[in-house]
């Protein structure tokens, strides 16, 4: 409802933003808008320039040229002013082991002039809200991975912000860490009507809570959208992606395979074959399975989800060496999906 | 359940309009001072420095007597500066391990905020980055002064008790102006400490390095300003030695000045014993016509008013090498 009214208000503008170390790129001609209240996902691999263009966001690293703006304040000339209303958590959120947590939110809120009555109930209202009431007055240092991302979302809200930025919060959470954390994120922005920038290479997961998602790989965005119209666009590249598991599996059937239009690339991952097309082959393939006896252990046309969209999107920056490298993750989430299946 | 409602974030009820800068920069000063009082290091180093107080103390006393025989004006100032039974001083032993108490207080003060993720949720409050490293320097020093301080009087006062000396006004003035020497001379050992954990990774890393430069300073820098003044201006025969000997020791007395350690003892030494006419060579026609007498409390200081610019400059150099490493140094941990 808010989110119709205030459609376009653009809080984050960045425009024409690039950064370099020496002679590499680390994040070029950046454009990039995002609206109040929406949550925004920025994915691409490790190394894709995304925390660099967080830091250019708070004012922590100086563009090489182009600008980045929070709610009409140039993040590099204000940085006092973008600071006091964006909290930022960072990939591996830290606190001061010889403190407790909730000294350390304290120490947040002093950071941020706050004081008296004010601070102590925002602290307990903050700690009640993120589940460390109990902890609170443990040392940091005893704290858990989960709990110190909570702590971090809690030390996040200290400042009341409007905008969040949080790079990588998911890495390293076991699944209920991660549903909880989900689920705080879409909280905050449902709820409290912020507007957050979620970076990640965690796509499944962060997939659920991103109103749009940005693709970033090798310091451009190459692609920005919901992600229905990401799919729209994978769709009309017109690639397909088929997963198949027969027995037998032998020459004849790969020499069939080779033979039909449109097939790209067969590769065979386990005791799958893997068949990158043009189109879909399902109808051809199943009549022929038939005819020639086989049994068909698991058939599955993959595409849709982020996961897919994100990985053409690689292809089509020819991001041979990236993909190679997210190929070899992929497996594992595929592995872990078909035994859902079977 | 969600107490944090709409209005508050898009209003401006919770947050000030205006940013104050010092706000965060006195929060800051405030939880880095209240780190190292509560944090063990600050404990062990202040049973260090008041455990060879007090032998150094104890070691004056039983040379008391002995000294006051030859010299029984500026006693009290014989607490700090007699050594006996084999103890050094109180001057000298601060002067070796002073450093200590900086290096320790310094150390890891960015590196290990870096390793700890706590850097760059630090740097994206609303603080200018060189608060940080400000509020570091600041903290440290304040907890420097405080031990130096306190140390100092403390000293003082168990040598009237055990001793029944009174201090004369110029005495106490002659070691406040040790004390402050002595603040300004860990201070720069501070800086140091911290501009090595702006450079290096690690905090071990930064603990070697800062340690080698102490030990150098306070031992071997004057084996090289012996060597190196022999060989620009060698003695080794009579008349080598009559020509060289002026030039040989200035120029050896100006290189051991270089070394923070030698500058220090050479200027509170001065200050502390008023019987130092001269910090250079004096030759004899100088001495021609002179009275022998003890200096002013004013004249002490102006003969060792270099030696303050002197280390309050290596000081603040040794601090914006650090600030100005900090400020072009990537936050990010990684």
């Amino acid at each position: 409802m808010m989110e119709e009214k205030k459609q376009y208000e653009d809080v984050i503008e960045i425009s024409h933003l690039t950064k370099c170390y020496g002679s590499k790129t680390a994040v070029n001609d950046l454009n990039l808008s995002i609206r109040k209240g929406e949550v925004y996902g920025l994915l691409g691999p490790n190394g894709a320039g995304k925390t660099t263009t967080i830091l250019m966001l708070l004012g922590l690293t100086e563009p090489t040229s182009g600008t980045a703006k929070i709610k009409g304040k140039d993040c590099t000339r204000n940085p006092l002013e973008v600071k006091s209303i964006v909290g930022y958590m960072p990939d591996n959120v830290g606190f001061y082991g010889d403190m407790t947590g909730r000294e350390n939110l304290r120490f947040t809120g002093r950071l941020n002039g706050l004081n008296g009555d004010l601070l102590e109930n925002r602290i307990n209202r903050l700690l009640e809200r993120v589940g460390m009431t109990k902890a609170a007055d443990q040392k940091a240092s005893t704290y858990s991975k989960g709990m110190r991302q909570r702590l971090g979302i809690a030390d996040v809200l200290m400042k009341e912000p409007e905008i969040i930025i949080m790079d990588e919060p998911t890495l390293g959470l076991d699944p209920e860490g991660m549903r909880e954390l989900l689920e705080v994120i879409s909280n905050l922005s449902r709820e409290d009507g912020r507007t957050l920038l979620i970076s990640s290479h965690q796509l499944q997961q962060v997939q659920q809570v991103c109103d749009r998602v940005g693709i970033f790989v090798e310091g451009s965005l190459i692609a920005s959208g919901t992600i229905g119209e990401l799919e729209e666009q994978v769709r009309k590249d017109g690639n397909f992606l088929l997963e198949l598991e027969t027995s037998p599996c032998d020459d004849k059937l790969l020499g069939m395979l080779y033979q039909q239009d449109g097939v790209q690339n067969i590769s065979k991952e386990g005791s799958k074959l893997m068949i990158t097309s043009r189109k879909d082959l399902r109808g051809e393939l199943s009549r022929f399975l038939g005819e020639h006896g086989y049994s068909v252990l698991h058939l599955h046309q993959r595409g849709g989800d982020l996961d897919e969209i994100y990985r053409r999107y690689f292809e089509k920056a020819g991001q041979s060496d990236e993909r190679n490298e997210l190929n070899s993750k992929k497996k594992h989430f595929w592995h872990r999906k078909s035994s859902d299946v079977d | 359940m969600s107490l944090i409602r709409r209005k508050n974030t898009s209003g401006t009820e919770n947050h000030p309009t205006w940013i104050n800068a010092a706000t965060g920069r006195n929060a800051l000063i405030r939880k880095e001072l209240a780190d190292h009082l509560k944090s063990r290091r600050f404990l062990i180093l202040l049973v260090l420095i008041g455990s060879t107080g007090f032998a150094s103390l104890w070691g004056a006393i039983s040379g008391l007597s002995d000294a006051l025989s030859q010299d029984s004006n500026f006693a009290f100032l014989k607490l700090y500066t007699q050594s006996g039974n084999s103890i050094p001083s109180f001057m000298s032993f601060i002067a070796l391990l002073g450093p200590i108490v900086g290096l320790a207080l310094g150390f890891d003060a960015v590196n290990s905020e870096r390793a700890g993720g706590t850097l760059n949720r630090l740097s994206s409050q609303p603080i200018y980055r060189d608060s940080i490293i400000i509020g570091k320097f600041l903290a440290g020093t304040a907890v420097i002064a405080m031990i130096i301080y306190s140390m100092g009087i403390g000293l003082g006062a168990v040598g009237i008790l055990t001793t029944g000396l009174k201090p004369s006004g110029e005495e106490v003035l002659r070691i406040l102006v040790f004390l402050t020497f002595t603040v300004v001379y860990i201070a720069f050992w501070l800086a140091l400490a911290i501009l090595f954990s702006v450079v290096c990774r690690h905090a071990a890393t930064s603990a070697l390095a800062a340690i080698a430069l102490w030990i150098f300073f306070s031992i071997f820098m004057s084996l090289v300003a012996n060597i190196v003044a022999g060989a620009v201006y060698p003695m080794r025969n009579d008349y080598e030695m009559m020509a060289n000997s002026l030039n040989n020791y200035t120029l050896e007395l100006n290189m051991n000045r270089i070394s923070p350690y030698y500058l220090y003892s050479e200027a509170v030494s001065t200050i502390m014993n008023p019987s130092v006419r001269s910090v250079n060579v004096v030759t004899m026609s100088q001495l021609v016509g002179a009275v022998s007498g003890y200096l002013s409390f004013g004249q002490s200081l102006l003969l060792v008013w270099p030696h303050l610019v002197g280390l309050a400059a290596l000081m603040i150099a040794a601090f914006a090498g650090s600030y100005i490493g900090f400020m072009r140094q990537e936050v990010r941990a990684n």
